[in-house]
Parts: structure tokens; sequence; C-alpha cells
């Protein structure tokens, strides 16, 4: 499959100082979506306005669909959908001139009619931006970017601040882009958001890359497939022993937060009854004991020390 | 992947339609049609470009309306030869010009200071009259010739030239004829400023800007687009304001109709060309706003808007005739009030253009689009 969107050692240092982007390789293949996941200030807006071609970059490559954006640009830019973090459209157009507006810069557009029923968005078609729901205005934003009819489809942080249903719909469309063939490239903080809807992602923080892979892959290569959350408390006898809890049968991972431990665990029915043991010979009482299936989150604290949502 | 591959279902995206091409200028025409609605939408606008103009016209024009010259309010210091003065002045033929009031010396002389009285006459211990009067106001001027001339008339003074007089007083030098084409060349440079300048900055902020150089959009379009949405209002603003004066006011245009749209075509271009430029770099409605008012600050005062530059000392007066609303508002007075063929304005022209050219192509190179 040839190569949709391909970067090699991207750089971005603004006023000589702040480094957003430190390094960053990807390589997004025609037809996938590929998720940028990151908290707030990881450089994943930084790394996706250079790859739209509305930032440059202090040093490196990029390169869409084997065109770079010093050559090419105008004929790039008919076949990228974008929508920007925070696009605040004009108040006082309807919805359908908004997106006729859009599809005016496009030499082939497809008919606005059409992205508007697909993006279910038919019975606001004359009603004013400024009358619009969040998830209503985030969909006409997608709408902008669909009506050119992109090979790739750029979203930033497209379900941000929007409730459950609306982002449901909006994954709904970006599946159904996926599915006729287009390649999508989003960021998200939302950990649920990347493990439903791309094929691959990459963890950023800090301007780089810390892991990159499937979801399945990265969680089972990284978080463990079970995590065992449980707490104890002592007997009079003195703590409970940390230095136990790695040792037992199946753990790869052990971190502490607020008194609660959690064990990254292959097989837990293995772990679960050393478990018990361990608790007991330490004469502690266990408080509380849970299992769940890993979850991108746990890779993420995993690398990082850090919860996702921290600022 | 698993996903497309279990639901081979027909490509929804299939254009069920042919595709539209879209011709060379589509984007500018969506952008300029866009750029109209959204104006047309926003009552403010209606307001502060339309309907203030002609308010501050209406009002200015019926403050500063032509009326035949009123009686001037004089005051007699009452005394010994007041009675005499009174009697001579009522007498005299030019009588109905005059309120006469007798007060005492004070009251006469406050009444003066608060401009309640236009000139105070005082009996002198010599039997003559002593005239209190303020050189630097044109009215009191008037009524210390005017008394001077009806007492000695009424005491028997010959004239000795024969005098006749004809009356003038046409439309054209009057104060509303000087103060339309001022009001059209300020509203000019207020509607142009505002609608460049301030809606760019506002669409920086809200990322509009930037998410349209996300597309293929061109931006010399762009520009373009928001420019000549001006044209478009100009033409409305200058039919408005010409059409108060001739209606109202009696006012007669002497240019041609086109003179005047191109004029009013050359300032519009102007002014956005400076609002582009004070636009093109400010992330902020706020400081954008500081921005303007200091631009159009100085020519709101010495470009002749409201009263003529002439009153300015010498020194200044080539730097006020280098100001582009001083450049339009002469060129439109020549033209509406005088009828200057077009060909007689070039200099002016010139100004405008270059005020404008120059602001263009420095903002395109410091313009900042994200």
């Amino acid at each position: 499959m040839p190569i949709a969107i391909q970067c090699r050692d991207l750089r971005k240092t603004y006023q000589g100082k702040v480094e957003a982007v430190r390094g960053l390789n990807l390589e997004i293949q025609t037809g996938e979506c590929f998720g940028l996941l990151g908290p707030n200030g990881a450089g994943k807006t930084t790394t996706i306005e250079i790859l739209e071609g509305l930032l440059e970059p202090t040093s490196g490559q990029v390169s869409i669909l084997g065109h770079s954006w010093s050559e090419n640009s105008r004929e790039m830019r008919e076949w990228l959908g974008i929508s920007l973090q925070e696009t605040r459209l004009s108040e006082k157009l309807s919805v359908r001139e908004t997106v006729d507006l859009f599809a005016s810069f496009y030499r082939e557009p497809r008919s606005t009619d059409e992205v508007l029923e697909e993006l279910q968005l038919t019975e606001k078609a004359d009603s004013w931006v400024g009358k619009l729901s969040g998830g209503q205005r985030q969909r006409l934003a997608v709408a902008t970017a669909l009506v050119c009819n992109p090979k790739i489809l750029f979203l930033d942080e497209p379900t941000t601040g929007l409730d459950p249903q609306s982002r449901r719909q909006l994954w709904d469309i970006i599946r159904e882009f996926q599915r006729n063939g287009g390649t999508v490239l989003l960021t998200t903080h939302y950990m649920d958001e990347a493990e439903r809807l791309c094929d691959r992602l990459a963890i950023v923080d800090h301007g780089q890359i810390i892991a990159e892979g499937s979801p399945a892959d990265l969680i089972e290569r990284l978080g463990g497939h079970h995590v065992v959350e449980f707490a104890v408390s002592s007997n009079g006898n003195g703590p409970a022993d940390p230095a136990v809890w790695p040792s037992l049968p199946g753990v790869e991972s052990v971190l502490e937060s607020d008194g609660m431990m959690a064990l990254s665990v292959k097989e837990p029915h293995l772990t679960i009854p050393a478990l018990l043991d361990a608790v007991e010979k330490q004469g502690s009482r266990l408080e509380h004991l849970s299992t769940r299936q890993a979850s991108l989150e746990d890779v993420f604290v995993r690398l990082t020390g850090r919860h996702l949502r921290e600022e | 992947m698993s996903v497309a591959e279990q639901t081979p279902e027909v490509r929804v995206s299939q254009p069920k339609m042919p595709p539209k091409r879209n011709g060379r200028w589509a984007g500018y025409r969506h952008l300029l049609w866009a750029r109209m609605l959204e104006l047309k939408r926003e009552p403010e606008v209606v307001f502060w470009v339309f309907v203030f103009p002609l308010l501050l016209a209406a009002g200015l024009g019926i403050a500063f309306r032509e009326k035949p010259a009123g009686a001037s309010p004089v005051a007699i210091v009452a005394g010994a030869g007041a009675q005499q003065a009174e009697s001579l002045l009522e007498n005299s033929p030019q009588h109905g010009s005059f309120k006469i009031e007798v007060q005492d010396d004070a009251a006469a002389r406050k009444g003066f200071r608060l401009g309640k009285y236009d000139l105070v006459i005082k009996p002198n211990n010599a039997g003559g009259l002593t005239y209190l009067y303020d050189p630097a106001r044109p009215e009191s001027v008037l009524a210390r010739s005017e008394v001077n001339d009806a007492l000695q008339t009424a005491a028997g003074r010959k004239e000795v030239i024969v005098t006749s007089e004809v009356v003038s007083s046409e439309p054209g030098s009057r104060y509303i004829d000087f103060l339309i084409p001022g009001l059209l060349g300020m509203n000019l440079m207020n509607s142009g400023m505002w609608g460049v300048g301030f809606a760019l900055v506002d669409m920086r902020q809200r990322k509009l800007l930037k998410r349209f150089v996300g597309t293929p959009m061109r931006r010399g379009d762009f520009l373009l687009a928001l420019m000549s949405s001006r044209l478009v209002l100009m033409v409305i603003e200058i039919g408005l304001l010409l059409a108060l004066g001739v209606v109202f006011f009696n006012m007669r245009v002497l240019g041609s109709l086109f003179t005047i749209t191109l004029l009013g075509s050359v300032g519009a271009l102007c002014f956005g060309g400076v609002g582009l430029l004070t636009a093109s770099r400010a992330q902020k409605i706020e400081s954008v706003s500081g921005l303007m008012n200091l631009v159009m600050m100085p020519m709101w005062i010495f470009s002749g808007v409201f009263f003529s530059y002439e009153r300015f000392p010498a020194v200044a007066q080539p730097l006020i005739k280098a100001l582009p609303l001083t450049a339009l508002n002469d060129a439109l007075r020549a033209s509406i009030l005088e009828g200057t063929p077009l060909l007689h304005l070039w200099p002016r022209l010139l100004v405008m253009a270059s005020w404008g050219g120059i602001s263009f192509l420095l903002a395109l190179r410091w313009f900042r689009w994200t």
C-alpha cells in the first residue's frame, strides 16, 4: 500500500526556545486511521499543523502522498480535508452557505446536499451557524473538510467537549470515510476514542513518540492484558512489604497511586491466588480487590508515570 | 481493517450526481457573496455604515442651516445718555436688526461674557458712546459695525458713495454643502478601515483565516473579495448621503455621478489598503481597535471634515494635504460642489493611490494568515 503521510525527524522550536516537537517520525499507510494520542501540550497540534502545511517545521521532511509542501502546495490542498481545533465559523451564515463557500475553493467538490445528508445536517441546512449545538458545529466543521472529497482527512481533537452521543455520531462518520478508502489522521486525548477508532496510533509526550502500534498491540506489549487493583491494610505487624508484589507469578509491573496497588498481569488466575496467600502470610487484610482489562490509559501511565488527563 | 472486509457494501461517497467543476472565479464569487450576506445580517453594520452618517448629516445640517441673520442682542448700560442712544437706535432704518436691552454695568458685562449679548454700548462722560466688543467673535464685530452705522445714520450722517445691494444665497456655498462631501469622505474612511481591518482580525482570532489557507483558496482572491465588498457598500453610502443632501437640503451636485463614484472607489480602496495594513499582524480585536483609532484620529481632526483645514497654520498645510482623507475630501468637494472634471483631480487621486497601493503591498508582505 502506498504511504499517505510520512515525516522524518520533524522538529519545531518556537521563538528559538520552546521545543514543541523534538524529532518525530511517522509513516501512515493509505486507508489507515492513525491516531496521535497524548496529553495537552504534548505537541500533537503542532505536529498535525506541520503535516497540513499550515506551519513551517524548524527542520525535518514531510511528504503527503509522495509530494512535499515546498513544491506542490496548491495541488496538495485539493486532496486534504482539514478540521482544526476550535475554528469558529461565521455565525451569521447558514450551514448550507458555509459548506457551499468551502466547496467553491476546490476544483471538483462533492455536492453540498449529499455531504449535509451524510453528516445528518440536512434539517439544519438553513439555520445560522450561531444557532447550532456543539455537536452540530463539530459535524459542520467535518462537513467543510469532507465537501472537497479528500483523500486524507486531518482531525485535530474532533470530539473534545462533545456529549457521548455526538461523539459516537462523529466516530461513525469517520469510520464511514475510512471504509470508502480514505486515510485519517486524528489527534485525541481520549483513550476510548483512540482504542475504538484507530488502526494504529502513536503515543506522543513532550514532542516525541514514546510508543507506536495498534491499540491491542500496545496494550499487550506495555499494559499487560489485565490489571489487578487492590488495597491492603496492615494488621499491627507493620506495613505490608511492597517488595512482595513484583515477585508474584505473572506480574509484569507494579504501580502504586493513592495507596492503591495496580499489577499488570498476563494471567490473573495464577496471580490472584498467590496474591491472597501473600496477603494472609503478611497478616494484612484485603480492603479492595478488582480486575479489569488493561487500557491505553495503563499504557500511558506505564510509559510516563502520569495519567493522560493530568495537566 | 477487518471492518472493511466484512462489509463489502457499495461505496457511499460515489457521487450520486455528476461532479460539478468550479471555475477560476468560483471562490472569489462565494467569498464576496458570503461577506455581503454577513454584512446584511449584522444590524450594527447597517446602523454604523448607513444610518449613523445620515443622522449626523441631518443633525449638523439642521443645526447650521442658513437663516437670515437674526436680530443682534445688544445691551445698553443704564445711566446718562442711555435713553438717548436707545431712542436713536429704535428710530434708525435698521432698527429691526437689533434687540436692545438696558442693563446695569455688571449685568451687561456678564451677559456679554456668556454670549447673551453681541455688543455692549456704554455712554461715556464726554457725551459719546463706548463699544465693548470682541474682535474674535464675528457676530460681535458685525453688531458693532451695524450699530455704529445705525446710530450715525439716525444722528444725520450722509452717505458719500451711492451703493446698491444684490442678495446672494445660492446652494453651493452653505455649510451643509461643505459638510456633506466631508462626511462622505469620513464615512468611506471609517467603513473602509473597520470593514477591512476589524473583519480580518476577527477572522484571524476565530482561526477562520487559518482554516481558509488550509484549502486551495487563492489568498489574493480572499483579499480582493474583501476589498470588493467595500466597493459595493461605497456605492450605497454615497448614494444615500447625496440623496439626503439633494432632497432635504436642496444641495446641487455639479460633478457627474461617474466622477463621484470613481473618486469614491479610489477612496474606498485606499482606506481598504490602509485598513489591511493596520490589521496585517494584530491577533486581538482590542489591539487593532487601538491602532485604527491612532491612524484615523489625525484625519478626523486635520482633513477638513467638519471645518476647512485652511484654519491650521501654513507650516502644517503640506502635511495635511498629504493625508489620504484630505485628498479624498478635496476631490469630492471639487467634483460635487464645483464640477471640476476628473482630469484636473489627478494630484488628489495620486495621493490616495499611493497610500492605498503602498499599504496594500506592505500588508501583503507582513500579513499573518494564522
